[in-house]
């Protein structure tokens, strides 16, 4: 129990997705402009991984690694379908932000709306493979720790695009030098909140 | 060499190095550009990846275009590009084991880069397999040319080598010259990502924001 609370706290602020691997940098940036749909888009994402992470943890343990399909019998206790891992990977997150979509429009018209645009994008946000494939290289020792890696690593997300938007509302009314408009200043702003984010290097619960 | 590059593929082939920029214009690929950046040999093997992956999976879906359905084209597109991931990534392992340590995840994350989805939906869907070609390749080295340059300032001024090849003398840290550790964290990458989209803005002034 301690040890999921530990993934769950140190992939927020340690192994930040933005500010220590900058997975899911596109989407992050041409969303944040403004709070509100910084928010839709960072619970989104949250919401994906939450389900998407443990199903490839399953995958990945009980089909894709070596000698994982020992269950079925064993013969096949030296199979290794590891090259396979990126493509069907890439398949569940596709299929599954499709399931999602269609069960949020049905249950929840009013997320929905707010969602809407974002969902689809979802597919090809680093953020959700590269949480399958760090998830691949840790081997966690049980679906509990995968699961709460998968929600830390959405939370942080969400605070790292939530605080940037915050902030690019306020900037709207600074004088920036030209050519470092838009972009430049962007650019910089996250990689002040980055070196913010090396203070908690080193955390841990208990 | 007039009839295969006339004006209009030279632009092709040459705006993404500049003016058309993957990474500083159209804010494509920055996860993995900011990522790898830490060395210059990872960088220079990532750019060369992401040029090769990029131009072939331009071709094939130029050649298939006229025969994916609408509907499920984003599928398609994601296939594709898985196969040929996959492809490259064995191929790593198996020739350049230690670099394909170090680039670890994101090799396999070239699948949810942008550029390619990006340039494979606004290219390769409406244009002939040569064009495509030259598109991939452009926007490839355009990309690749950017994470050079990053990583050739953070290793430089971050641990004092080039590809691992000391080239700060030692008589300078006899003398008391030290390496900058801030340089191999990661938001130095966003920094001087930053730097140069100021020089590119600061000559072009066609590509300046308004706020």
């Amino acid at each position: 129990m301690e040890n999921i609370a530990n993934i769950f706290v140190k992939s927020i602020f340690v192994d930040n997705m933005i500010f220590a691997y900058f997975l899911g940098m596109c989407s992050y940036l041409a969303v944040s402009k403004n709070v509100k749909t910084s928010m839709g888009l960072g619970l989104a994402v949250v919401f994906v991984l939450g389900i998407t992470l443990p199903v490839n943890y399953l995958l990945e343990n009980y089909v894709l690694k070596e000698g994982a399909l020992a269950w079925l019998s064993p013969s096949l206790a030296t199979l290794d379908l590891s090259y396979l891992s990126f493509i069907l990977f890439i398949a569940v997150i596709a299929a599954i932000t499709q399931l999602v979509e269609m069960a949020v429009e049905k249950f929840s018209p009013s997320l929905y709306s707010s969602l809407g645009i974002f969902l689809p994008l979802i597919a090809v946000n680093c953020a959700i493979m590269g949480g399958s494939l760090f998830m691949q290289q840790r081997a966690f020792a049980n679906i509990g720790e995968a699961t709460s890696y998968a929600l830390g690593s959405g939370v942080g997300w969400l605070l790292a695009i939530v605080g940037l938007a915050a902030i690019r509302e306020k900037m709207e009314y600074s004088n920036v030098p030209k050519p470092l408009r838009g972009l430049g200043i962007t650019f910089i702003t996250v990689a002040l909140m980055g070196i913010a984010f090396l203070a908690f290097s080193g955390l841990k619960i208990g | 060499m007039s009839k295969l590059l006339s004006a209009k593929t030279k632009e092709v082939l040459l705006g993404p190095l500049n003016k058309n920029n993957p990474i500083t214009v159209q804010v494509l690929g920055i996860c993995s550009a900011l990522a790898v950046t830490a060395k210059l040999e990872p960088a220079l093997v990532m750019g060369i990846s992401v040029t090769i992956i990029v131009a072939l999976s331009n071709v094939i879906i130029s050649l298939l275009r006229d025969t994916i359905p609408n509907r499920i084209r984003i599928i398609v597109q994601l296939v594709v590009v898985a196969a040929l991931v996959t492809v490259v990534s064995e191929f790593l392992k198996a020739f350049a084991y230690d670099v394909s340590v170090q680039l670890s995840v994101y090799i396999g994350l070239i699948i949810t880069n942008c550029i390619l989805m990006g340039r494979l939906e606004a290219f390769a869907m409406s244009n002939r397999p040569w064009e495509s070609f030259l598109d991939g390749i452009g926007n490839g080295i355009g990309y690749a040319w950017i994470l050079v340059a990053v990583a050739f300032f953070r290793e430089l001024l971050g641990s004092g080598t080039l590809f691992g090849i000391r080239v700060i003398p030692q008589a300078l840290y006899d003398i008391g010259y030290v390496n900058n550790g801030l340089m191999m964290m990661p938001p130095m990458a966003l920094i001087l990502v930053a730097c140069i989209i100021w020089i590119q803005r600061a000559r072009n002034k066609e590509l300046q924001e308004d706020n």
